[in-house]
This record gives C-alpha cells, sequence and structure tokens, in this order.
C-alpha cells in the first residue's frame, strides 16, 4: 500500500526560526519534516510520511489572514497530499488560531481530512472545534509527546476515512454534534445506577452535557409606535389555507412569506395553521388567534401603530432545529430592515 | 401496598370462532371485537387486524398501544376511571398477556401519529415490533370533531384491551412478580439506612389532543399528588395524546413503565423506592411554576434524598422539565433527568428548548430529528398517505416505491423519556 501523503503546517517558533521578533515571516514550504514533524513521522510509523511542511510567522497569517490562507493553500495544493495536520498549538493564542484557521480553510476548499490539535482553553479551540476535529493537548510544548500520541492515531483514521469514535475513545475536543446509538442498557436503568452514584457521591457522566444556552436580551421599547411601522413574524404555522409551501408540521426546513394586503381580519376560510405540536382547532377556527391581524388593522385604523407591514413571516416552532431557526430569521430580517420595518410582534403558540 | 403481576406468555395471535388463549395463543373473535367497537356510534367502519413480529407489515398512523391486563384479585378494576370504577387500584393479584398489545389506528386525528413497522430497520426503534399486535382499523364518521375522535379511539382501545385482558382471569400464569410499597413511615422505618428515592413522572397536558388521564381526570387540571407505584401498572394513567410519536407515552408504556420498574430492582438494596411523584406539563406559566413548585414540595415533604424525573413530549415541556429539576436540586435533593434531543437532522443544533446547569445527570433517549429509510413493506395496516404530514415527515417523505424517509420522530416510542429504550445519544 502506498504511504499516506501529509502535509504539516506549523509557526516560526516550532520552526526554530524564531520567537516574537520573526512572527512577521512569510508562508515558506519545506520539503519534508520540520521540527514537531519528526515526532509526527516516527508515530506514523512508515504508514504516513510528512512530504511537506509549511511555515508561516503567527502575526502574518493573523494579520494578512486571506492573503495568507491563499498562498498556504495553493502551496498544499502542490503536494496533494491525503491529510493535513497543523499544530498543536497547545496554548499559545495566535498559532492556535492560525491552526484553526487554515485547517479548515483546508478542509473546505481542497476536501481532504485535516487535524490540530492545542489547549482547551485556546482561542482557537473554540473557535473551530465545530468545524475541524482538534486533539485536546496540554498547555506547553512540554506536552508534546501526550500530544503526538493522541494525534497519530486520529490522523491515521481519518486518512484512512475509518469510523471515528467519541471524543473520549479518541482524545478530540467534542465538536457538539449530536448522534445516536444502542446503549447495552435501557434508558431507565441507566437512569437509575446514575441516581444510586449522585446519591453516593461517586463520579457519573451525564449523557448529555448541559449546554451554553442561547439568551437574547429584548430590545430597548419602541418610542413611538404611532409612527412604526409592525411587521408580524409567527412560528405558530399560520399559513394560507393549503398550506401552499408545504412547511412541515414538525421540524420545519423553510418559513414562508406571505402577503396581507386588504386582510382585516383571518378566517378559517383564509389562513389555518401547519403546527402539529398544539391543538389546531382553535387557530383554525380563528388564525387571528395566532397571527393577530385584525387587531393591528385595528389599531393602524386608530393610529395607535403606524403601520401594518404588507408580509407576515411565518414557520412551525414545533422541533425545529435552533439552527434552522436562526437561519430562517437572519435572512428574512434583512428583508424586514430593507422594507423599512421598525418593530416586530413575534407570535409563537 | 401489595401487587402481584402475573404474567400469561403470548407467541401468536389468530383470528378464531372463539375468543381465548390457549397453549400460548391469543384467538381473537373479529366480529365479537368490531361489534364491541361499534357500541361507539362515531364510528363509521371499524376492522380488526394482525400484526406479528418480523412480518413485513407498517402500521401507521398508530395512536395508541396498550396491554390486555385483568384484576384477578383485590380491589377495583384495570382503567379505573376509564373502563372501571374508580376504586383504588394497585393491590391484590393482575394477570398480564404479556406479549401482545392493542394498537389503534384508522384515518389521522391530528398530526402526531406514528408509524410501526414489523420488521427491517423501522422495527428496531420500536418496542412494538415484538409483539403480536391486534389492530383496531376505526374510520370515523364524516364531521366527527378531531377531540370526539380522539376519544372515540381511546375509548375503544382500552375497551378491547380489557375485554382481551379478561380472557386471562382464570389462567395460570406463566410467571408471577410481585411488587410491595409500604405506607411512607413504615417504608422509611424499614429501610433506615437506604437513600429515599421517588419518581417524579411528568404527564403531557399541554390541552386537547394532548392529554393524559388519571383515574379518569384530565392531567391538565391536577395539582402533583402521589400514587403508590403499583397504582400505575393496574392501568391508573392512561394516555389520551397526539404528541409526536417517538416520545409520546402511550399506554402499554405507562403499565410497563421501566422508571418504576428499574427502581424496585434496587429498591430494599441500594435505595429504598418510597413512592411516585405525578405532576403536569400544562402550557400557561403560572401553571408550570405552580407544578414544579408542587413537586419540589412533595419531595421536600416526603423527606427524599433523590428523585428520577421523566418527561413526555418536548419543546414546550423542557421548560417543565427544567424547572422541576432546578427546584428540586435546590431542596439538596438529587436528581437524575430523562428525557430526549432535537438536535436537527445533523445533529448540530441546541438539543433542548431550556437548560439549566443544576441538571447536570441527563439520560437521553437519542436525537429524535435523525432521519431514517424505511423500505417498502408488503402490507399496510391504515393509511400511508399522512406520512408526508405527521411530525417527522416531510413533503416527499413517502417515496413511490413505498419507501419512506422520515425523522425517527414519526416512529412509535422510539426515543422514549421514560427511558424504555436502548437508543441514546452522545456528542462528536
Amino acid at each position: 500500500m502506498e504511504k499516506i501523503r501529509v502535509v504539516h503546517y506549523i509557526n516560526q517558533f516550532f520552526a526554530g526560526i524564531g520567537g516574537e521578533e520573526k512572527a512577521d515571516y512569510k508562508p515558506e514550504v519545506r520539503e519534508g519534516v520540520v521540527g514537531p514533524g519528526m515526532a509526527l513521522n516516527a508515530g506514523f510509523k512508515g504508514e504516513a510520511e510528512i512530504v511537506a511542511t509549511i511555515i508561516c510567522g503567527d502575526s502574518y497569517f493573523n494579520e494578512n489572514l486571506e492573503e495568507a490562507k491563499k498562498e498556504i493553500i495553493e502551496m498544499v495544493k502542490k503536494y496533494n497530499p491525503d491529510l493535513f495536520i497543523a499544530g498543536p498549538a497547545f496554548n499559545a493564542g495566535r498559532y492556535g488560531v492560525a491552526c484553526g484557521t487554515i485547517a479548515d480553510a483546508v478542509q473546505r476548499e481542497l476536501g481532504i481530512p485535516v487535524l490540530t490539535g492545542m489547549y482547551e482553553e485556546n482561542p482557537g479551540a473554540d473557535m473551530f472545534k465545530k468545524s475541524v476535529y482538534i486533539v485536546s493537548t496540554k498547555n506547553s510544548a512540554a506536552g508534546m509527546r501526550d500530544a503526538v500520541s493522541k494525534m497519530v492515531p486520529l490522523a491515521l483514521k481519518l486518512a484512512k476515512n475509518e469510523k471515528i469514535g467519541s471524543p473520549e475513545e479518541e482524545g478530540y475536543m467534542s465538536r457538539g454534534i449530536r448522534k445516536n446509538f444502542f446503549a447495552e442498557k435501557r434508558g431507565s436503568e441507566r437512569a437509575v445506577e446514575m441516581l444510586i452514584k449522585k446519591l453516593k457521591g461517586e463520579e457519573f457522566v451525564t449523557e448529555f452535557p448541559m449546554p451554553d444556552f442561547d439568551r437574547v436580551e429584548p430590545n430597548p421599547a419602541v418610542k413611538d409606535l404611532s409612527k412604526a411601522k409592525i411587521a408580524l413574524v409567527t412560528s405558530g404555522g399560520i399559513v394560507p389555507k393549503g398550506n401552499p409551501d408545504h412547511i412541515e408540521s414538525s421540524s420545519a426546513s423553510k418559513y414562508g412569506k406571505y402577503d396581507i394586503e386588504g386582510f382585516d381580519d383571518l378566517t378559517s376560510e383564509t389562513h389555518e395553521t401547519a403546527h402539529g405540536g398544539y391543538d389546531p382547532v382553535y387557530a383554525n377556527e380563528d388564525p387571528d388567534r395566532v397571527l393577530p391581524v385584525d387587531v393591528l388593522r385595528d389599531l393602524e385604523k386608530e393610529g395607535k401603530i403606524g403601520s401594518l407591514h404588507r408580509y407576515f413571516y411565518t414557520t412551525v416552532g414545533n422541533g425545529t432545529a435552533v439552527a434552522s431557526a436562526k437561519a430562517f430569521a437572519a435572512e428574512y430580517a434583512k428583508e424586514l430592515v430593507a422594507d423599512g420595518v421598525d418593530a416586530v410582534i413575534l407570535t409563537s403558540t | 401496598m401489595r401487587l402481584e403481576l402475573g404474567y400469561v406468555f403470548i407467541k401468536d395471535v389468530q383470528f378464531g370462532s372463539e375468543s381465548k388463549v390457549e397453549n400460548g395463543t391469543l384467538y381473537v373473535n373479529k366480529e365479537e371485537l368490531i361489534n364491541l367497537i361499534k357500541e361507539d356510534e362515531h364510528f363509521e367502519s371499524v376492522d380488526i387486524e394482525l400484526a406479528r413480529p418480523g412480518e413485513s407489515v407498517r402500521i401507521t398512523p398508530v395512536k395508541d398501544v396498550i396491554e390486555p391486563r385483568v384484576k384477578v384479585e383485590g380491589p377495583g378494576g384495570i382503567f379505573p376511571g376509564m373502563i372501571s370504577k374508580v376504586d383504588i387500584v394497585g393491590s391484590g393479584k393482575t394477570n398480564v398477556l404479556k406479549g401482545c398489545a392493542v394498537v389503534t389506528t384508522g384515518r389521522i386525528v391530528g398530526f402526531q401519529e406514528g408509524i410501526i413497522d414489523m420488521t427491517g430497520p423501522g422495527a428496531e426503534y420500536t418496542p412494538f415490533s415484538k409483539l403480536n399486535n391486534v389492530v383496531l382499523v376505526c374510520e370515523p364518521k364524516e364531521g366527527l370533531k378531531q377531540h370526539e375522535h380522539e376519544k372515540a379511539l381511546r375509548m375503544a382501545g382500552f375497551k378491547v384491551a380489557a375485554h382481551l385482558g379478561k380472557l386471562a382471569k382464570e389462567i395460570k400464569p406463566d410467571e408471577v412478580d410481585t411488587f410491595e410499597t409500604l405506607p411512607i413511615l413504615e417504608g422509611i422505618n424499614k429501610y433506615s439506612d437506604l437513600p429515599k428515592v421517588a419518581y417524579v413522572q411528568m404527564l403531557q397536558s399541554q390541552g386537547l389532543l394532548h392529554d393524559t388521564y388519571v383515574y379518569g381526570v384530565d392531567a391538565k387540571q391536577i395539582v402533583p399528588t402521589i400514587l403508590y407505584p403499583t397504582e400505575i401498572m393496574d392501568g391508573a394513567i392512561v394516555s389520551g395524546n397526539c404528541v409526536s410519536a417517538c416520545d409520546k407515552n402511550t399506554t402499554y408504556h405507562h403499565l410497563n413503565n421501566p422508571v418504576v420498574q428499574d427502581l424496585y430492582k434496587k429498591h430494599g438494596k441500594e435505595l429504598n423506592f418510597v413512592g411516585v411523584i405525578i405532576t403536569n406539563e400544562n402550557v400557561y406559566l403560572a401553571d408550570k411554576e405552580r407544578s414544579s413548585n408542587w413537586t419540589a414540595k412533595l419531595a421536600e415533604f416526603l423527606g427524599l434524598d433523590g428523585v428520577v424525573v421523566s418527561q413526555e413530549g418536548f419543546g414546550n415541556p423542557d421548560t417543565d422539565l427544567i424547572m422541576n429539576c432546578k427546584k428540586i436540586e435546590q431542596k439538596g435533593i438529587k436528581t437524575v433527568i430523562i428525557t430526549d434531543e432535537y438536535a436537527g437532522r445533523d445533529g448540530a443544533s441546541q438539543s433542548l428548548a431550556d437548560a439549566d446547569k443544576l441538571a447536570n445527570a441527563v439520560v437521553t433517549g437519542g436525537n429524535a430529528n435523525e432521519v431514517i429509510t424505511l423500505p417498502p413493506m408488503d402490507k399496510i395496516i391504515g393509511h400511508i398517505k399522512y406520512v408526508d404530514t405527521i411530525a417527522g415527515g416531510f413533503d416527499g417523505s413517502l417515496k413511490e416505491d413505498g419507501s419512506i424517509v422520515v425523522e425517527l420522530q414519526a416512529i412509535t416510542g422510539a426515543t422514549n423519556e421514560l427511558g424504555f429504550n436502548k437508543l441514546t445519544a452522545r456528542g462528536f
């Protein structure tokens, strides 16, 4: 079998060129191994080989980001590698960010597997652990041996396109991607056993670590409603009768934008809900209960609000991934702003 | 309170001229069951079908699954407040037709009904593929309102399950399990060295079509209260809901509540299982606050050291789950919570709608958004045409060749939050 071809990225310090004073060192490629590449190469035991090493100063990389990325990707491309490794960067902040950035770029643009390593508090870790495999290392170069011992097996697996185990098994930082599998015991038994451990003060492992919750601070109140253009946006699934865009009853993959010009009141003749997570009877009887067009028209006539925006945006919140919801909102928020909308009433169910 | 559960093992189900159990086979008289269901004038047509493990059969849209049981000794009858009078159940002897179930289907009620495949990859995800199922295909009369439709189907399922359960009344069970919970003070004195543990069961009560009944009472209208665990085994809690199929607790799940079973297994050895606190999952904030205040209060009142909290449904009830967990932990009582996840089809999104750092011991039933392909089956019981619109389905879920691409959400019982299954998820 042919040897797996690896291109390795390191900074000026690990290449032995110099410290901070040489941090503006421009990208350079050398055939074969340089510095920490030797330990990696030894670990590969002939299965893989570092064919080239790219060296770049940390300041140069971070201050000339786009240019540096382009140059380095061109260099990598020339060697036609099966795998790209950056670092390990330990706790060197700018080096970590560079390793994460370039690994992410190589993975996306060249479509080859990539791997880097750094200390968990390195800012590069939080920035890139979701997109690239980052082996968790100690906080200084004294941990090189440990880092290499984790990076080598994972690198070989990635290059050979083998199944990657859990973060605990392989030593990389969890990318927060949830995957199903069948455990040996049923959930209730696992729960009872976990409780017994917790009661005894023994160590236990939660199956779902609580995430950092994304909480949104409300904007300050609108100063003068009588001049404001108000839009209605709902996750309650109100759609024109017949659900023309087939928004899913749960786990929605899209949102709809619908014209309400000329509507003073939504009725069971004109609108309905596509939402599968609540009793639809009352929403279908009178869709204003979820999307209050009737009340807003009244307020418009009374001059309490400036106007009601011509379009409403709608989706189904039921089981819909937060990432999808965020993406929908990012799109239509731009339209709302472009249309001169001052405030939005968000209704749920 | 002491209950003996006698299991009569059922290995096959067949139609016969007489309903009976003989040598592990359940024989059902089709006409008899149809006539029983048709006592309810809401049905236009009723049919009975059988589905056995391994058969190339798909049942959809599934509403409820119910295990046939019968009271042999002791007060009351199965499904108090629904089928039987409201005597306190959970003591004496109950016989169970183990290995079979009654499944209700027919035209869809809401959106949140499920799929049971009796073979293939889908069968791995639902516990009901391993049972000999008597499927009630009930079509409502034109114009029947959703709530009446749901109620009629729910009652049809209970009636048939109770009717079939009676066939086990005179049979000597193949195996007997005994469960006993003492009155609180006696129990605490008896196992004074063991940590006192209760089970906090959250019941789905988000509203019409999302309801659970306790001795016939709509759980929306209860304040949290205490049950002996064995009451649940006699049908004190039944399902009346159309929550997403994967994490709805069917009546079968309630009767065979795995948390109750697994706490009993450690009872008197590693912990003292003192009882069950039931609470609800109402939609109004004041109700959520009140109910979680009460579960925490009852946990404190019982002098507990720890609880297992189980959930039903997702999204809105995630807030109830976290409130219960947080308030009970704040009383100094240890918690483990059981939930499932909606992390998106790629598993990269936020799994729960609420979170708190006190929820540091979580068991998960898996990511319900994960997509699965279900190959075509030779036979469909019910209606295949709803597959695109049930929760977990999407435009184009149903392929021309009869195969289905859906989220696990659409499979009945797939990510159960009582911990009924082995399915779980982890971070990569």
